[in-house]
């Protein structure tokens, strides 16, 4: 199917005559990336434990996937997009779609749990308009993705363009509701869902046909065409769940803050294929795995818990900085990716 | 007749010239002379097109090599404010040298952003969207710290001419549009180096092997975009008289690949057309102005704009063209399949 499935069946034949004393241990290629971005994080959080104090406390990564886990549940969409080959440039502004809309119906005594798949069936209608128009019409999916999201905010805006606050008893009572997971370690409902949702996709991916279509396409669309695939239907598919995706963050979004806004979730975008492509997730297709993305995420969270735990950096130094570990991170990543092959 | 229809820029030209017929009848001066100058809405909308010209004609570069360039609204807002910063700090803010000073060193660090994208990219070998986006969080940072936070404001005649002022009854701002985009034509149709950026977007490696200098190459477009983007930033900070970091440049990437894309250039590398991009630029410009022009509120600005993109995408799809169109003259569609077969 994909080159990547082939490697591990040839990969150990012709080494052992060779040399044979030296035995390292030489990871399968296709977990190579994601191996490197899980030993990076692991460096950078033991080089914030030397550097901060209290950034041992079990809560730190606790509290990553909290306030993370928006950024979470949107990258996990995006990753079946990109594993296709494509991109999903809409999903931040169906973010504060989702949070204006709810806000709005909450607020026009709608009840809620009509609310809910409501706003969650809109978004995965407004992913599924933009599979068909790149899938029937061939128009590139940056650029379809892009009428979506000048769409989504341009409707989010015509909503309402000021911040509404939510006063509804459910989103109140499920904003403020803790989890208590061991002594002084409490977490919201929200990271729980988010870490519910890198499961099941991790399941879909490795276990499912869905899956396995999803890595063919990005593979190659045209031999997973010839295989008789539902080359289509996949990927109608899967802007479909980026876009139930996003819908959820905008869902969690909506909760975590009680208030829906037309610019929430700007720029979301980006930070959602930045973490899958430091998760290792080729931008080209089919390559790459759920967990990476998850990696990726906790990358841009740790940074930015750094960021605040330094504690006397400026909105310029920060954003600064931000970058300067961005480039560190994906250069190393990079150095350490080319060594082991 | 039937190649006009054809012409992938059919369409487009079409909207265009549509959206002007609008504007001539809304606006009481389409096009008139005025104080030894023209003057009126149609030079408006050339004049403000200027910067989404220039920027969008270094993203064309880019993206013919198969990259992208999201830092270029960063680069912008360093380039506006490394210039008013100079020129705020001069004696005589209207001294021709003094303001040629600033604009050369603001031009000189756009270059070297420009050149950092292209190491990062050709050298390091990172994916260009990642190693751009680096510049895009960390530039608009830089640019901040340079302004120390603030908005710069300058009183400079010379450096204001940039945007408002006018040469032989033509604005400076599109005479130096049309100059980058007369050099670049010149240089990448009259010389080998269009064919050359094209091989190097069809298939980097097998252009190296061809004894092309991909990695120059690739490393010069993002210089040329760099210096583009510095250009169009210096016009767009002169235009207001200040330097806003924040606001400068402001997602003005989607809209240049938006303008690329409009123009026939593939996002996938390997073909690119300048008179279509400049063209899209062009449109997308006068679409701002239309939508002023014709009293849509502002709110649903996006929305009015997200149907013109997917009209225009759309126009341009030929499997939306064959499945609307096709119904209307199936006959002598069916006839014309023959004869070239």
């Amino acid at each position: 199917m994909t080159t990547t499935d082939m490697t591990p069946v040839t990969k150990g034949g012709e080494g052992p005559e060779l040399n044979k004393r030296r035995r390292v241990y030489k990871p399968n290629t296709k977990y190579v990336p994601i191996l490197a971005t899980l030993f990076l994080l692991i460096v950078m959080y033991s080089s914030g434990v030397a550097n901060y104090r209290n950034f041992d406390d079990p809560s730190v990564i606790v509290n990553l996937f909290r306030d993370n886990a928006v950024l979470l549940v949107v990258a996990v969409g995006m990753t079946f997009v990109i594993l296709t080959g494509g991109i999903d440039l809409s999903v931040g502004a169906v973010i504060s779609l989702t949070t204006i809309l709810t806000a709005t119906l909450l607020k026009a005594d709608w009840p809620p749990l009509v609310v809910l798949p409501a706003v969650l069936l809109l978004g995965a209608l407004i992913g599924a308009g933009q599979g068909a128009v790149i899938h029937f019409f061939k128009v590139e999916p940056f650029i379809a993705t892009l009428a979506g999201l000048f769409l989504a905010r341009g409707a989010a805006l015509t909503i309402n363009d000021e911040s509404v606050p939510i006063r509804d008893d459910m989103w109140r009572e499920i904003s403020d509701y803790r989890i208590v997971l061991a002594d002084g370690v409490v977490t919201k409902p929200i990271a729980i869902i988010a870490v519910l949702a890198v499961l099941v996709a991790a399941a879909v991916l490795a276990w499912t046909r869905f899956g396995r279509n999803v890595y063919a396409i990005g593979g190659n669309s045209d031999s997973a065409l010839l295989m008789g695939l539902p080359v289509g239907r996949t990927k109608i598919a899967v802007y479909t769940l980026s876009g139930f995706c996003a819908a959820l963050g905008g869902v969690l979004f909506s909760i975590n803050s009680t208030s829906g806004w037309a610019l929430q979730g700007n720029g979301m975008e980006l930070d959602a294929i930045a973490a899958c492509v430091i998760g290792g997730v080729l931008l080209t297709g089919g390559s790459g795995f759920v967990w990476g993305t998850l990696l990726g995420v906790l990358v841009t969270g740790l940074i930015r818990t750094i960021i605040n735990f330094q504690g006397d950096l400026n909105a310029a130094w920060s954003r600064i900085i931000i970058g300067v570990l961005l480039f560190a991170f994906i250069v190393m990543q990079r150095l350490v990716t080319r060594k082991a092959k | 007749m039937t190649t006009i229809f054809k012409n992938r820029l059919f369409w487009p030209a079409l909207i265009l010239v549509v959206m002007l017929g609008i504007n001539a009848f809304t606006s009481n001066q389409f096009i008139t002379i005025k104080d030894g100058h023209l003057f009126g809405s149609l030079i408006d909308i050339l004049r403000g097109s200027a910067p989404l010209i220039l920027v969008a004609l270094g993203m064309t570069l880019v993206i013919a090599t198969g990259g992208i360039d999201l830092s270029v609204g960063s680069v912008m807002a360093i380039s506006g404010a490394v210039a008013c910063l100079l020129i705020s700090d001069l004696d005589n803010q209207n001294s021709l040298s003094g303001v040629f000073i600033a604009i050369g060193a603001a031009i000189l660090v756009s270059l070297a952003a420009g050149l950092w994208n292209g190491t990062l990219v050709a050298v390091v070998g990172i994916q260009p969207i990642i190693a751009t986006l680096i510049l895009m969080v960390a530039g608009r940072g830089l640019a901040q710290l340079f302004t120390e936070g603030q908005i710069i404001n300058v009183q400079s005649g010379p450096y204001s001419a940039l945007a408002s002022g006018f040469f032989l009854t033509l604005p400076i701002a599109l005479l130096i549009a049309a100059a980058a985009v007369g050099l670049t034509v010149l240089l990448t149709r009259r010389t080998a180096l269009g064919l050359l950026l094209e091989s190097v977007g069809g298939s980097p490696t097998a252009s190296r092997l061809a004894g092309i200098g991909a990695r120059r190459i690739t490393i010069m477009t993002y210089v040329v975009a760099g210096a583009f983007a510095g250009l169009a930033g210096l016009i767009a900070s002169a235009d207001i008289k200040s330097a806003d970091s924040i606001s400068a440049g402001n997602l003005i990437e989607l809209d240049a690949i938006l303008a690329v894309v409009i123009g026939g250039t593939a996002l996938i590398g390997g073909r690119f057309s300048i008179i279509g991009t400049v063209l899209g630029a062009v449109i997308i410009q006068t679409l701002r102005v239309t939508v002023v022009a014709i009293g849509i509120p502002a709110e649903a600005n996006l929305l009015f704009k997200s149907v013109v993109v997917v009209a225009l995408c759309l126009s341009q799809s030929p499997e939306f063209r064959a499945k609307v169109f096709g119904r209307f003259k199936s006959r002598p569609a069916a006839e014309k399949v023959g004869v070239p077969a």
